[in-house]
């Protein structure tokens, strides 16, 4: 099954390869991986998607917490969260499909952020399924280009009554 | 290897800190950590080092005769003291050939650390001569690595390599030394004290889960120990004996486990597993509570992993977590350091009943004990095991290479000390035995140190018998020589229809004899069984030099009993 787990560690020399050949190593292969800056300085998050099985998933998460960079790993999949991803389509437009293209943008609450005389970029965030779905509806226009973040999650905190 | 290494603070008589090169400072931090010897092997990119060395003759330098050698040298002083090995080698092939040392260190959790030269930072990337990526081929077999980039990062990053390499569950760390950063100055500054933010392993075991475990030991009927190499790492074994004394409960070791627990005693079950004895490997099926103690379930000690002892409650220490419950569910983990968890644990375990079991126990030794067949006018392997263990007392520092010998030398020395078996168990590399013999030796100079290996594996390494021979060290190795590399033959045999594919490797093989001679160590041939005492006996005599032996032995002997791959551990084949 597809796995989301949030792993925090310092960025150091050698750290992501490091936490990447966990995975490659056990001959598992990363369906997503996004790094970023994380809430302290000097920190960073990965949040990777793998699909794998449950006992091997449990090992990698074990060997990526005694990794000497990494602070924290939490498997996301079995708790609440919230993960959004953030996908770049440039899409083949003309002036007839255009009004088209803008209506689709605006159902899935998308944005173009940039336009020429034979394309259009759209951003589109949202979870993955969302994302699929707004480029599946793009797709008969013509893609030219796609560049996705893969997901970002976080924990969810709010877990039932208030 | 339990807490921090803590450092003696030196009274600080200067204000300024002294302004070194980058080689100055790596070994004055070297000194600082308690290094006393360094094995390697010089080049290019580390010649500056080398030249500093000159300089520093506290630091003693063992040259070896290939990085392999040096890499499996410092794994053995390692194994055998307890203190880290240290590697100094080149750029480029000098950091290449210490891959197969360093994945060795790293299965069987060798304290060692190993510093490359790196061409000049300026020209990392550019395939420069003798550049290679150490780093990143090393990713998978180093607990931690360092790409120094400043002099003055040098205090640091050997504290720091020592605390890894010595701690928590110990490893191989690398450190890549670019020229320019040995050449460079800067001033050495040197902080008490070492804190990885990512890395805090865990010593005190749980109480509540001692607890329990305890409880499942004085409820059980049939319980058992089984102790790995962790033991020997944690330097557990005065505890693990009070643990088996205490319960009145039996004993079976790993390979590494071997000398943790004496295998004279009644207690004592010797090794389980694919080449265990029948009891070990019986017990372990027949009992209700297993005590893992710094062992991982490995797959040449479970066999078959569904059959594997199906009846019992596992109760599983380590100091990795990622250890426990990897290959075997388990019913109580803890973790922890032996050294901490098995005194509270033997403090808890008040009154067990195990008089029943015991006398199992002593049915299936007597029933099944370790034996070997023996042909007229030729030399079973066994017996010259079993002749070193008789005439050292049992209390020589065996070192063994890979394949039949390492498993004769395993079944039939009857160890009584820890540190007493150093093996390659994990990686299982032909060729450790010889350096490895070399660094123990070196580490524990008083110790009788005892190579057992095959035509086959001494050849892997045969250049450092000239290291032993420069240092006048009197190891006695034995060659068990059948002409063959002998497991795989007997595998051959046994499962492939006794087709002999690429094993036969008495032509070609020297006159190890005159080998020995050639490079100035005793060389002795022995042939016929009666005279395997007598040239024991005159090889512990020579003290000077190391002795060759040849052995020539029965090429048809294998190593039995047997669990074939793949089969349930209760179906030995004996």
């Amino acid at each position: 099954m597809k796995h989301t787990l949030s792993v925090l560690f310092e960025n150091e020399f050698n750290a992501i390869p490091r936490i990447v050949g966990l995975f490659s190593g056990r001959g598992y292969s990363i369906d997503s991986i996004s790094i970023g800056a994380a809430e302290e300085a000097g920190l960073t998050r990965a949040t990777i998607t793998t699909i794998g099985e449950e006992q091997v998933i449990e090992q990698i998460a074990k060997q990526l917490n005694k990794l000497v960079d990494v602070i924290k790993v939490v498997d996301l999949t079995f708790e609440p969260f919230v993960e959004r991803e953030l996908a770049l389509v440039k899409v083949h437009s003309t002036p007839a499909t255009r009004p088209e293209i803008v209506q689709i943008v605006d159902i899935f609450r998308a944005k173009i952020i940039d336009i020429s005389t034979k394309t259009m970029t759209v951003e589109i965030t949202g979870k993955e399924d969302k994302v699929d779905a707004a480029i599946g509806m793009l797709r008969p226009f013509g893609i030219r280009e796609i560049a996705r973040t893969g997901a970002v999650a976080l924990k969810r905190e709010f877990q039932g009554q208030a | 290897m339990q807490n921090r290494q803590s450092v003696p603070s030196k009274p600080k008589t200067k204000s300024e800190p002294e302004i070194l090169t980058g080689s100055d400072i790596l070994i004055r931090a070297l000194l600082e950590e308690g290094a006393d010897t360094v094995f390697g092997y010089p080049g290019g990119s580390v010649i500056g080092l080398y030249d500093t060395l000159v300089r520093h003759p506290k630091l003693r330098h063992v040259l070896v005769r290939h990085e392999q050698g040096a890499t499996h040298a410092a794994d053995g002083y390692a194994r055998a003291t307890g203190k880290p090995g240290v590697v100094f080698v080149t750029s480029g092939p000098g950091a290449t050939n210490t891959v197969t040392g360093i994945a060795n260190a790293y299965m069987d959790s060798i304290p060692i650390i190993v510093f490359t030269g790196q061409v000049a930072s300026t020209m990392i990337g550019n395939d420069a001569f003798q550049e290679a990526d150490i780093i990143g081929i090393t990713r998978p077999i180093t607990k931690h690595s360092y790409l120094v980039k400043k002099a003055e990062h040098l205090p640091r990053v050997v504290q720091e390599a020592f605390l890894l390499a010595s701690t928590g569950r110990p490893g191989p760390v690398l450190v890549d030394l670019p020229k320019d950063v040995l050449a460079s100055k800067a001033p050495y500054i040197r902080k008490e004290g070492v804190a990885i933010r990512g890395y805090n392993p865990t010593y005190e075991g749980h109480t509540q889960q001692i607890a329990k475990a305890a409880k499942l030991i004085m409820e059980a009927k049939r319980p058992l120990v089984y102790a790995g190499g962790g033991v020997t790492l944690a330097d557990g074994s005065d505890d693990l004996r009070a643990l088996a004394m205490q319960g009145r409960i039996p004993v079976t070791t790993t390979l590494l486990g071997l000398g943790v627990f004496p295998e004279d005693h009644p207690l004592s079950l010797g090794m389980l597993g694919m080449h265990g004895t029948y009891a070990a490997n019986m017990a372990i099926t027949e009992c209700d509570v297993v005590i893992a103690v710094g062992a991982r379930f490995d797959d040449r000690v479970t066999g078959r992993l569904d059959a594997f002892s199906r009846e019992s409650k596992k109760i599983h220490i380590d100091i990795d977590p990622a250890c426990i419950a990897k290959n075997v569910p388990v019913d109580v983990p803890i973790v922890g350091h032996i050294k901490n968890v098995l005194p509270i644990l033997v403090s808890m375990v008040k009154k067990t009943d195990t008089a029943e079991w015991l006398g199992r126990i002593e049915e299936l030794k007597k029933g099944h004990p370790l034996k070997y067949t023996t042909k007229p006018d030729l030399i079973a392997p066994q017996h010259v095991v079993e002749t070193f263990a008789d005439l050292t007392k049992h209390e020589a520092l065996v070192v063994t290479d890979v394949g039949q010998n390492q498993m004769w030398a395993a079944q039939f020395y009857k160890f009584k000390n820890p540190r007493s078996f150093l093996s390659s168990g994990g990686l299982g590399t032909m060729g450790f035995g010889l350096p490895a013999a070399i660094g123990a030796a070196f580490g524990r100079p008083e110790a009788t140190v005892v190579c057992f290996t095959g035509d086959g594996g001494f050849q892997m390494n045969v250049q450092e018998l000239a290291t032993a021979v420069k240092n006048r060290l009197p190891l006695k190795i034995a060659i068990l020589n059948n002409g063959y590399l002998g497991m795989v033959r007997q595998w051959q045999e046994l499962f492939f229809e006794k087709r002999y594919s690429q094993t036969y490797i008495q032509e070609g093989n020297p006159d190890f004899v005159r080998l020995a001679e050639a490079y100035g160590a005793v060389g002795i041939r022995v042939v016929r069984p009666e005279d395997v005492a007598p040239a024991v006996r005159q090889a512990l005599e020579v003290k000077d030099r190391p002795v060759v032996m040849d052995f020539i032995v029965d090429p048809e002997q294998k190593v039995m009993p047997m669990v074939p791959a793949g089969a349930s551990i209760m179906n030995m084949m004996e």
